[in-house]
């Protein structure tokens, strides 16, 4: 079975679904489409858009990744999977009938996965804590989103209607691959090994790009060519679980053994323990080969039983981040740069302003340094240009902006010569995460047809 | 004689990697270009040396697991992004950049690995 991918997160390019869709539909070979557009902390955004306005709540470019590929994924009965429901799956069903009747497709068939939205009834189930972090203190937070990942089994149901979209709200990233591989192959509980190869599969494919060139490109070393055309990767998983990774002909990028590995390891902890509410992975027995252009074979995927308890993420108010950036360039950039953030420090005290402060000196080494500036002191470098930026976080949105607005009163009241100020003030939201018994959770399939509507 | 005589290069020169973030913890995968360097950084790239790289960032805690049939490394590097995503004052809340300075850590390599790591540079 050919497994394609084409997106990895909520911002990724709208345009790479149809070299996917047609190399699947080419190959002649069972297949399936799947997006991932949900990143941890976007239900409690989706979730403050619903509230908003009740019939929104989903990936907001939803027609945009969907529109380009549906009539030929309907035509040729290729089922797209999509977790781009995010806090509202009903109503991206909705959406995507609208979206049919635009395109004159008759008879849509979308099938909604939901039931991991816990938002009203966490309080009242019985919680454990998640490896060593320390949980949100839920007493006095207001819960904007709770969701527990959900796995493959209830994406496999939804396939056994034979639909031509499955839609979802939170489940774990890579059963979207291996929901139709187990729907396909008649994989089950028990079948630890093929499970663990569905997981690997959809592991490597759930970043989209990042395995075939994207997010890897270092000039001289690494080199990938045609990344502004970067193809999106297909999986052909074999019934014994083995996996050859490759993407669309005719597209740029590169899939060999780097990107392969790269991606393995992307945020792995243990690789004898990848928990996932289908198997748990164990990777060290691993192993690639190109086995031709843009073709990689992995193998040795083992696997052992799924843990007894599901992952919840909440999500809770986190404050106010405040920020401006201007720029010195020029004879003594570096000492204009540096004053510039002194002056920052001290209008925070002089205005007595309850937030966290961070300055930094872009154009030394401040991105790899840590709050306290260690690195950046010890920068002797004379960079042709600085750009100071100011960070900080509040607990009001007016504080936040005040940081920000400051920043801007430079260009009268700090060094000479400072230009191209550009300010912003981002709420921020916090998440945490719990266990909970995989008992207490009822995922729930729905097809949702024009008649229903 | 210039055989074997080990030479101090940056990781960067032997190897490449990726990082992910979970919460407040990164993990950093370092390859190596050619399988020939695997050895020098399992000998020298240690957990020690991995949390001192990233000090002046609060890093609490690092565990390094070894991967002999991928012939890779994964650091997993704890409380090493100032509150992460949710919380930092960093650009870089996801620590996305930091594969580029866990390659800064020097080792020293004979010039056979140095030189199969160049060779393989660019393929």
């Amino acid at each position: 079975m050919h497994i394609g991918n084409a997106a990895g997160f909520s911002v990724d390019r709208m345009d790479v679904g149809g070299p996917v869709a047609d190399a699947l539909i080419g190959s002649g070979q069972p297949a399936a489409l799947f997006y991932e557009t949900l990143a941890e902390r976007t239900l409690a955004i989706a979730q403050r858009e619903r509230r908003r306005d009740p019939k929104k709540g989903y990936t907001p470019d939803l027609a945009g990744f969907v529109g380009p590929v549906l009539k030929r994924s309907v035509s040729s009965g290729i089922p797209i999977i999509g977790n781009f429901g995010a806090a509202n799956p009903m109503g991206a069903a909705r959406r995507l009938h609208e979206l049919a009747k635009e395109l004159g497709i008759e008879g849509l068939r979308v099938a909604v996965v939901d039931g991991d939205d816990l938002r009203e009834d966490i309080r009242g189930l019985r919680t454990e804590q998640w490896g060593n972090e320390k949980p949100l203190d839920l007493a006095n937070t207001e819960i904007l989103a709770a969701n527990v990942y959900l796995g493959a089994q209830p994406i496999a149901d939804a396939l056994d209607l034979d639909p031509h979209i499955v839609v979802t709200g939170r489940v774990t990233d890579s059963a979207l691959a291996l929901g139709p591989l187990m729907q396909h192959f008649g994989w089950a509980a028990g079948d630890w090994d093929k499970l663990a190869a569905g997981v690997l599969a959809g592991h490597l494919l759930e970043c989209g790009s990042q395995i075939t060139g994207g997010y890897h490109a270092d000039p001289g070393r690494k080199d990938v060519l045609g990344l502004a055309n970067v193809g999106f990767p297909i999986a052909e998983v074999e019934a014994d679980g083995s996996i050859v990774v490759t993407k669309p002909a005719g597209t740029g990028g590169v899939v060999n053994t780097r990107t392969v590995k790269e991606q393995i390891l992307y945020e792995l902890d243990d690789p004898t323990h990848y928990l996932t509410p289908d198997a748990t992975l164990d990777i060290s027995n691993v192993q690639v080969e190109q086995v031709g252009p843009d073709r990689v074979r992995v193998t040795g995927a083992r696997g052992r039983a799924a843990p007894e308890t599901l992952k919840v993420t909440i999500s809770a108010d986190g404050g106010w981040l405040g920020e401006g950036e201007i720029s010195y360039a020029g004879p003594n950039a570096m000492a204009r740069a540096k004053l510039a953030a002194q002056i920052m420090r001290e209008r925070v005290n002089y205005l007595d302003l309850d937030c966290d402060l961070r300055t930094d000196l872009i154009g030394t080494v401040s991105i790899h340094d840590g709050d306290t500036g260690e690195l950046t002191a010890s920068f002797d470098g004379e960079p042709r240009e600085v750009r100071m930026r100011a960070a900080a976080n509040a607990h009001d949105e007016a504080t936040a902006a005040l940081v920000a607005r400051e920043v801007e009163s430079l260009y009268c009241d700090g060094p000479a010569g400072g230009g191209g100020v550009r300010r912003s003030t981002t709420w921020r939201v916090k998440t945490g995460s719990v266990l909970i018994p995989r008992s207490d959770v009822k995922p729930r399939v729905t097809l949702v047809t024009e008649d229903d509507l | 004689m210039i055989s074997d005589d080990l030479i101090e290069v940056p990781l960067y020169e032997i190897a490449h990697g990726r990082t992910g973030d979970k919460g407040d913890r990164l993990n950093v995968s370092i390859i190596p270009f050619d399988d020939s360097g695997y050895d020098a950084i399992a000998e020298q790239a240690t957990e020690a040396r991995m949390l001192d790289m990233f000090r002046h960032r609060g890093a609490t805690e690092v565990r390094r697991y070894d991967l002999p049939k991928l012939k890779a490394f994964n650091f997993v590097i704890e409380n090493v992004l100032q509150g992460g995503v949710n919380n930092s004052l960093n650009l870089d809340g996801h620590g996305k950049t930091l594969s580029f300075h866990a390659l800064t850590m020097t080792v020293r390599v004979t010039p056979a690995v140095l030189a199969a790591a160049e060779q393989a540079h660019g393929d």
